[in-house]
């Protein structure tokens, strides 16, 4: 099978899946113990649209999520923390090509990994670093937010996406599950 | 559950309402960087009497987003108490001189340059935000799509954010639907259910709501696909609106405002924070 990151179905998707986003990151808040980071099961989308649909897809439904949710929270756009959360979802959009969900393969090794190593990315060094530049916010503030960030993000995106993977996973039928006769 | 009632286009005849999608999105971006690259009191100050008065022609009513500004002054107090506890010298630093206050312990002095420089984070969040408010009141998705467009983004980059804004409200209830289904079946999401329980609890709204979306981009991909949707390179917008004298006057306004904040920022003060202190 071909793979395409940007047919018409990637951009309802994205769409779609921005909306959910959405939703979830602006109903669904699940306190932490570090003021102002909410455990978030919203990364959790990013995370299995972005197996489900591509790159593009999980860059967009992380930047335009969190965009619009900052749009309504009222604050202004914050770009430092919007862009870390596209990111993380174009990471996870890597294991895309990887993985075939579509044919109910369940997520690998690699999966794990691009997710891992894209959530530390935009929490470890994109977010504190653009929020130096940008707000002038004291270093170590940022960088004890990032890192709270970090390890409830990669756990929420992990564990809520995996389900969600496995759940879909196990709904579509595979690719060899005709034999000719 | 509260359903706030976000994003909604209020549908008035001004002068802001009348102004072509183009022309509100240009201004908004001029705007918001303007307010993004100063951190000058002065400045500041006049940005938010700026968005204030913007707000106050096109006969925006605060009173819809009371949530939407408890929630914001929530949010603020929270990281001005954050800020102090973590960097209770960094105003100290900024501006070079001390002026102290208040002591609380040895470690924890409370400064005149911190109040300050907390003021001015706090004078900066007030002038953006209502300018998020007004864009999104006086916009409506199709032609914030267009717009998008008229700014050279790839128009199916301003499909996603179009149908995102079309759709919210629509996941938004069967989110509704589906965690109060559940919650009569007995699933508790509320804070009387451990922290381990009600992130479980919260999937099992999560899964429902993501296979309903699932069917639903299905649906929407084929109606679109039918109809050509992405067969050119190029296509056009049924909402766009031609340029009119206002919408260069408003424009040029906003182009100007932002040129002075770069020249208060590079050529006058010369750094991000004004300094009464020197």
């Amino acid at each position: 099978m071909n793979k395409k990151i940007f047919s018409t179905k990637t951009i309802v998707a994205t769409a779609l899946g921005a909306a959910l986003f959405l939703v979830l990151f602006y109903f669904v808040k699940v306190p932490s113990p570090v003021p102002n980071t909410n455990i978030q099961l919203a990364y959790g989308i990013t995370t299995f649209f972005g197996a489900l649909f591509g790159p593009v897809a999980g860059f967009l439904i992380g930047f335009v999520g969190h965009a619009l949710n900052d749009f309504i929270a009222g604050y202004g756009i914050w770009w430092s923390w919007v862009i870390a959360s596209g990111v993380a979802g174009l990471f996870s959009g890597l294991a895309f090509f990887t993985t075939d969900l579509e044919h109910g393969q369940k997520p690998g090794a690699s999966y794990y990994l691009f997710n891992v190593i894209g959530q530390a990315l935009a929490w470890i060094v994109v977010a504190p670093i653009l929020d130096i530049l940008m707000f002038s916010e004291p270093a170590n503030t940022v960088f004890v937010q990032g890192a709270a960030a970090f390890i409830a993000n990669t756990i929420t995106a992990l564990v809520v996406g995996t389900v969600i993977c496995y759940a879909y996973a196990s709904t579509r039928s595979s690719k060899r599950s005709l034999d000719k006769e | 559950m509260k359903q706030t009632k976000l994003f909604s286009y209020e549908d008035k005849d001004t002068i802001i309402h009348r102004l072509s999608g183009l022309t509100k999105l240009i201004c908004f971006l001029l705007l918001t960087f303007a307010a993004m690259f100063t951190y000058d009191i002065r400045v500041l100050a006049l940005l938010t009497l700026f968005s204030l008065f913007i707000a106050r022609i096109s006969q925006l009513s605060f009173r819809r987003y009371r949530i939407v500004i408890i929630y914001l002054v929530v949010f603020m107090l929270f990281n001005f108490i954050l800020n102090f506890i973590f960097a209770p010298n960094y105003g100290v630093e900024l501006f070079g001189t001390r002026h102290e206050l208040f002591t609380f312990t040895t470690g924890y002095v409370l400064t005149v340059e911190q109040l300050f420089y907390q003021l001015c984070k706090i004078v900066k969040y007030i002038s953006i935000m209502p300018l998020g408010l007004l864009f999104f009141a006086t916009i409506e998705p199709s032609e914030f799509a267009s717009s998008l467009n008229g700014i050279k983004v790839p128009y199916k980059a301003c499909t996603v954010f179009s149908l995102a804004l079309r759709y919210f409200p629509d996941i938004q209830r069967d989110y509704t639907n589906i965690s109060l289904a559940q919650q009569a079946r007995g699933v508790d999401t509320s804070k009387k259910a451990s922290l381990k329980n009600r992130i479980r609890n919260n999937a099992k709204i999560l899964l429902p709501l993501i296979f309903s979306t699932l069917d639903r981009v299905e649906l929407i991909t084929n109606a679109m696909e039918l109809r050509g949707y992405g067969k050119y390179k190029q296509r056009t917008w049924y909402s766009r609106r031609p340029l009119m004298r206002n919408d260069y006057l408003a424009i040029a306004l906003c182009v100007l405002i932002f040129i002075a904040v770069l020249v208060m920022r590079f050529a006058v003060t010369k750094s991000m924070f004004y300094n009464p202190f020197i």
